[in-house]
C-alpha cells in the first residue's frame, strides 16, 4: 500500500465517513486511493466551501469534520475557513497535498508555505515527511482537533509521501507530552462557585458555544437554581430559547432583558464562552455591579483574558455544569425575576409592521411553520442577527453560524455540511443577498446531492449591515453597499442549477409560500424581497456598554419606505 | 516589568517559528529570545524575556501553554541564575585608551578574544544588567559592534523544568 492508501485507512480508523474536498495535482495520489475507499467524498466547487461544510458537519454532528485540498491555491483557499473554525472552536481536520519534498522551498509550481501560512489559523498543524508517520500523525491530529478546546488541525502531505510505499503500522500511540487538557474542574473552585451562587441576589448564567454539548446539564443547573439564562450567539440552543428562564442573547444585537440583566447582575456564571467584544462592548463598563464572575472554560488561556474573574474553573462545560447542578440549591430570586420579567415583557424582539415584507417576519414564519425543528445556518449580516433573534432555538447543534470571524458566505456551505451530517432533517439557510453571492457556486454541490436544504435569501438589495452602520454613523453616505441594480434573479439562478426557485414579493403570500417551500422535497431557493432599509435593533454601538443600548430604530420615522 | 520565562518544547521543525509567531501575533513585546538543546534528545529549551505587568505575563504563559509542542512554561520570579553572552567590539585610538579599556574589562571580568590595530573584541557573560553596564562603560571609546545572545536562565536549587508525568485523560 502507498502513503495515500494509508491516509485513507487511517482516516477510516478514525471513523471518518465523509470528506469535503477538491482535487488537484499534489493530492492526486490520495484522490486515486479514494476511488477504492468506502469514504464518501463531497466535491465542492471551491475549497473555502469545503472547509466551511466540514465545519458545519462537525458542529451539527459533534464529530470531527474533514476537508481536503491540493497544494498552493487549493490549500490557501482554506485559510478563511480554518480561522472561522478556530474562532468558533470547531473540530476540523484539513488535509492538503504539497509538492514533493525535493521541490519544497524552490517556488515550484503550485507551491506555498502552507504550514507557515496556516500556523496562526489552526490549533496545530503538521507536515508528514515520512510515509510511516501517517497513521500516528492522523491519530494525533484527530485527537488534538476533538479534545480540550476543539479546533482545526491541518496535515500537509508532500506528494512523494503519498506515493511512497507504506511499511509502518496502524497501531499507534499518541504521545503529546505538552498536551494534556483538563476536563474535571478543580473541586475547591467548584465549591467556591457554589458558595458564590448561593449568596447571589442577582445572578445570571451565561452559556456559550463551548456549552453546546452540555445542554442537559445546563438545563438541570438552571432549573434547579431558578437562575436566568443568557445564551450567547454561539450558545443559542445550548439552553432552550422558549424556556421561561431564557432571557435571549446578549451583546451588540442582544435582547434588552439579557443586556440589562448582565448590567445589573451581582454574580455572573459564564460557561464555555470567551467574552467576545461583541458580547461585552467596552470591557471596562461591562457588568459593573458583578462582584463575582465565575468563568468555566476548558481553555485556561480564556480565563482572565478579557474580564476579571473571581472564580476560575478550568474544565469541560459538561462535567463542570453537572457538578454545579449536583451541588446547587434553589435560590430565592423572586425580586430579581420581577425586574427581569418586566424587561422581558416590555422589550421583546419585535418589529414595526410595514407595507413591505420584512426579514423578521419571514424568519418568524419559518419558525412557526417548522416549530423550531430545523437546523438553521446563516450568512453574516443583518439576516444573521434576525435569525438569531427570531428563530427560537430549543435544541443544541441546531444553529450554525459564523460567530467569531463573521465570515460572509458560510450560509450555503454550512447548510450542505449540516444536511450531510444530519440526514433526514430539514436544514434552512437564512442568507443575505451579499453573503450568498460569496459562495453561490455551491448550488452545484447542493444539486448533486439533492439535500433537503431550503435557502431563504433575505434580499434587501444592500450589504445591509454595513448600510446600517453608514446610516447610523456615517451620515447615510451609502458607500459601495448597493447591490439591487446588479443582483441576479436568484430564483432563475437556482433553476439554472436545476434547483427549484421561488420569488416572494407580496407580503400577503408569505405563509403560503413558506408552506410551499417546506412541502417541496429536496432543495429550494426562496428569494424574499424584503424591506430595503431595515435596521437590526436593539443595538449597542461598537465600543459602547449596556447603558448605551439603542432599543428602537431612531430612523424609523424618517427612513420612510 | 521585565520577566524571564523558560519554555521546554518538543524539538520539532518549525517550533521556534510557532513560538515567535504566537508571541508577536498576540502583541506581546519580546526583548530577547534564546534557544538551545537540552540534555534530553528531542527537547529544546527557550528563554524569553518579555516586558509587561502581571496580566501580560500570565497571558504570555497561558498562550504559550496552548501550543501543542510546549511542554512546560515557568517564569523565573524565584531565585534563579541568569546569564547572557555578549561580544563587544570597541574602537581604540591609542595606547592610553587601550589600557583604560582593559582595566574596565577586567573589572567586569570580560575576556579579550581578539585584538587588532584599532579595535578589541571582548567576550562577557553575566546578567543583562551587567552586560548593559559594560556596554555603557565602553560607549565613550566607540562601540563598533555589539552582539548579545539574549538571556538564558535557570532556577536555583532542586526545582527543574521537566516533562510532566503522563496523566490519563
Ligand atoms: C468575507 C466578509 N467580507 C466582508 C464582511 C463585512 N460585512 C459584514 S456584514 C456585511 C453585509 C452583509 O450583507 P448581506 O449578506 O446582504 O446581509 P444583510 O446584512 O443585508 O442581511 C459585510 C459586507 C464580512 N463580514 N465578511
Amino acid at each position: 500500500m502507498n502513503g495515500a492508501a494509508a491516509i485513507l485507512k487511517a482516516l477510516e480508523m478514525q471513523g471518518v465517513d465523509t470528506i469535503f474536498g477538491h482535487p488537484g495535482g499534489t493530492i492526486m495520489p490520495t484522490y486515486d486511493a479514494l476511488y477504492d475507499s468506502p469514504i464518501r467524498h463531497i466535491l465542492v466547487r471551491h475549497e473555502q466551501a469545503g472547509v466551511h461544510a466540514a465545519t458545519a458537519y462537525a458542529r451539527a454532528s459533534g464529530r470531527v469534520g474533514v476537508c481536503m485540498a491540493t497544494s498552493g491555491p487549493g490549500a490557501l483557499n482554506l485559510v478563511t475557513g480554518l480561522q472561522d473554525a478556530l474562532m468558533d472552536s470547531t473540530p476540523v481536520v484539513a488535509l492538503t497535498g504539497n509538492v514533493p519534498q525535493h521541490l519544497i522551498g524552490t517556488d515550484a509550481f503550485q507551491e506555498a508555505d502552507v504550514v507557515g501560512i496556516t500556523q496562526p489559523v489552526t490549533k496545530h498543524n503538521f507536515q508528514v515527511r515520512n510515509v510511516n508517520d501517517i497513521p500516528r500523525v492522523i491519530a494525533e491530529a484527530f485527537y488534538i482537533a476533538s479534545t480540550g478546546r476543539p479546533g482545526p488541525v491541518l496535515i500537509d502531505f508532500p506528494k512523494d509521501v503519498q506515493q511512497a510505499e507504506f511499511t509502518g503500522s496502524f497501531e499507534v500511540e499518541i504521545d503529546l507530552p505538552g498536551y494534556k487538557p483538563t476536563y474535571k474542574g478543580h473541586p475547591r473552585q467548584i465549591e467556591r462557585a457554589l458558595e458564590a451562587l448561593q449568596k447571589a441576589e442577582k445572578p445570571v448564567l451565561m452559556v456559550g458555544g463551548g456549552a453546546q454539548h452540555a445542554a442537559p446539564e445546563i438545563l438541570a443547573l438552571a432549573e434547579k437554581t431558578g437562575i436566568p439564562v443568557i445564551p450567547t450567539l454561539m450558545g443559542l440552543g445550548a439552553f432552550p430559547g422558549t424556556h421561561p428562564q431564557c432571557l435571549g442573547m446578549p451583546g451588540m444585537h442582544g435582547s434588552v432583558a439579557a443586556n440589562r440583566a448582565i448590567h445589573h447582575a451581582d454574580t455572573i456564571l459564564a460557561i464555555g464562552l470567551r467574552f467576545d467584544d461583541r458580547v461585552t462592548g467596552k470591557v471596562s463598563r461591562f457588568a459593573p455591579h458583578a462582584h463575582t464572575i465565575i468563568h468555566v472554560d476548558i481553555d485556561p488561556a480564556e480565563i482572565g483574558k478579557l474580564v476579571k474573574t473571581a472564580i476560575p474553573v478550568v474544565g469541560d462545560a459538561k462535567w463542570v455544569a453537572a457538578e454545579l447542578a449536583k451541588g446547587a440549591k434553589k435560590l430565592n430570586l423572586s425580586k430579581w425575576w420581577g425586574q427581569l420579567e418586566d424587561w422581558k415583557t416590555k422589550h421583546p424582539f419585535a418589529w414595526k409592521p410595514k407595507p413591505h415584507l420584512q426579514s423578521q417576519e419571514v424568519i418568524q414564519a419559518f419558525w412557526e411553520a417548522t416549530q423550531g425543528k430545523a437546523v438553521v445556518t446563516s450568512g453574516v449580516g443583518q439576516h444573521q442577527m434576525f435569525a438569531a433573534q427570531f428563530y427560537k432555538f430549543d435544541k443544541p447543534r441546531s444553529w450554525i453560524n459564523s460567530g467569531g470571524l463573521g465570515t460572509m458566505g458560510v450560509g450555503l456551505p454550512f447548510a450542505i455540511g449540516a444536511a450531510l451530517a444530519r440526514p433526514g432533517e430539514l436544514v434552512i439557510d437564512f442568507d443575505g443577498d451579499g453573503s450568498f453571492q460569496m459562495t453561490l457556486q455551491e448550488l452545484a454541490t447542493l444539486k448533486k446531492h439533492d439535500l433537503n436544504v431550503k435557502i431563504v435569501i433575505l434580499n434587501n438589495g444592500f450589504l445591509g449591515m454595513v448600510r446600517q452602520w453608514q446610516d447610523l454613523f456615517h451620515a447615510k453616505r451609502y458607500s459601495e453597499v448597493y447591490l439591487a441594480d446588479s443582483n441576479p434573479d436568484f430564483a432563475k439562478l437556482a433553476e439554472a442549477y436545476g434547483i427549484k426557485g421561488i420569488t416572494l414579493t407580496d407580503k400577503a403570500k408569505l405563509h403560503e409560500t413558506v408552506k410551499e417551500v417546506l412541502a417541496h422535497p429536496g432543495p429550494v431557493l426562496l428569494e424574499a424581497r424584503v424591506y430595503h432599509e431595515e435596521g437590526v435593533f436593539p443595538m449597542i454601538p461598537s465600543g459602547g456598554a449596556a447603558e448605551d443600548m439603542i432599543i428602537e430604530n431612531p430612523r424609523e420615522t424618517v427612513a420612510g419606505d | 516589568m521585565r520577566h524571564l520565562v523558560s519554555v521546554l518544547v518538543q524539538d520539532n521543525p518549525g517550533v521556534l517559528q510557532r513560538i515567535a509567531g504566537l508571541i508577536a501575533r498576540r502583541g506581546f513585546n519580546i526583548e530577547s529570545l534564546a534557544v538551545g538543546r537540552t540534555h534530553q534528545p528531542g527537547l529544546s529549551r527557550i528563554s524569553l524575556v518579555v516586558s509587561g505587568d502581571d496580566a501580560v505575563l500570565e497571558q504570555v504563559e497561558k498562550q504559550l501553554n496552548r501550543l501543542i509542542e510546549v511542554i512546560k512554561v515557568t517564569d523565573h520570579s524565584e531565585p534563579h541564575v541568569e546569564r547572557e553572552l555578549a561580544l563587544v567590539k570597541v574602537s581604540i585610538a591609542g595606547m592610553e585608551e587601550r589600557l583604560e579599556v582593559k582595566d574596565i574589562a577586567e573589572a567586569f571580568r570580560a575576556r579579550i578574544v581578539d585584538v587588532a590595530k584599532k579595535s578589541i573584541i571582548f567576550e562577557l557573560t553575566g546578567d543583562s544588567t551587567k552586560v548593559n553596564n559594560f556596554v555603557e562603560a565602553m560607549r565613550p571609546y566607540g562601540l563598533l559592534e555589539v552582539m548579545r545572545t539574549g538571556a538564558v536562565g535557570m532556577s536555583r536549587g532542586e526545582q527543574v523544568l521537566k516533562v510532566r508525568e503522563k496523566k490519563a485523560v
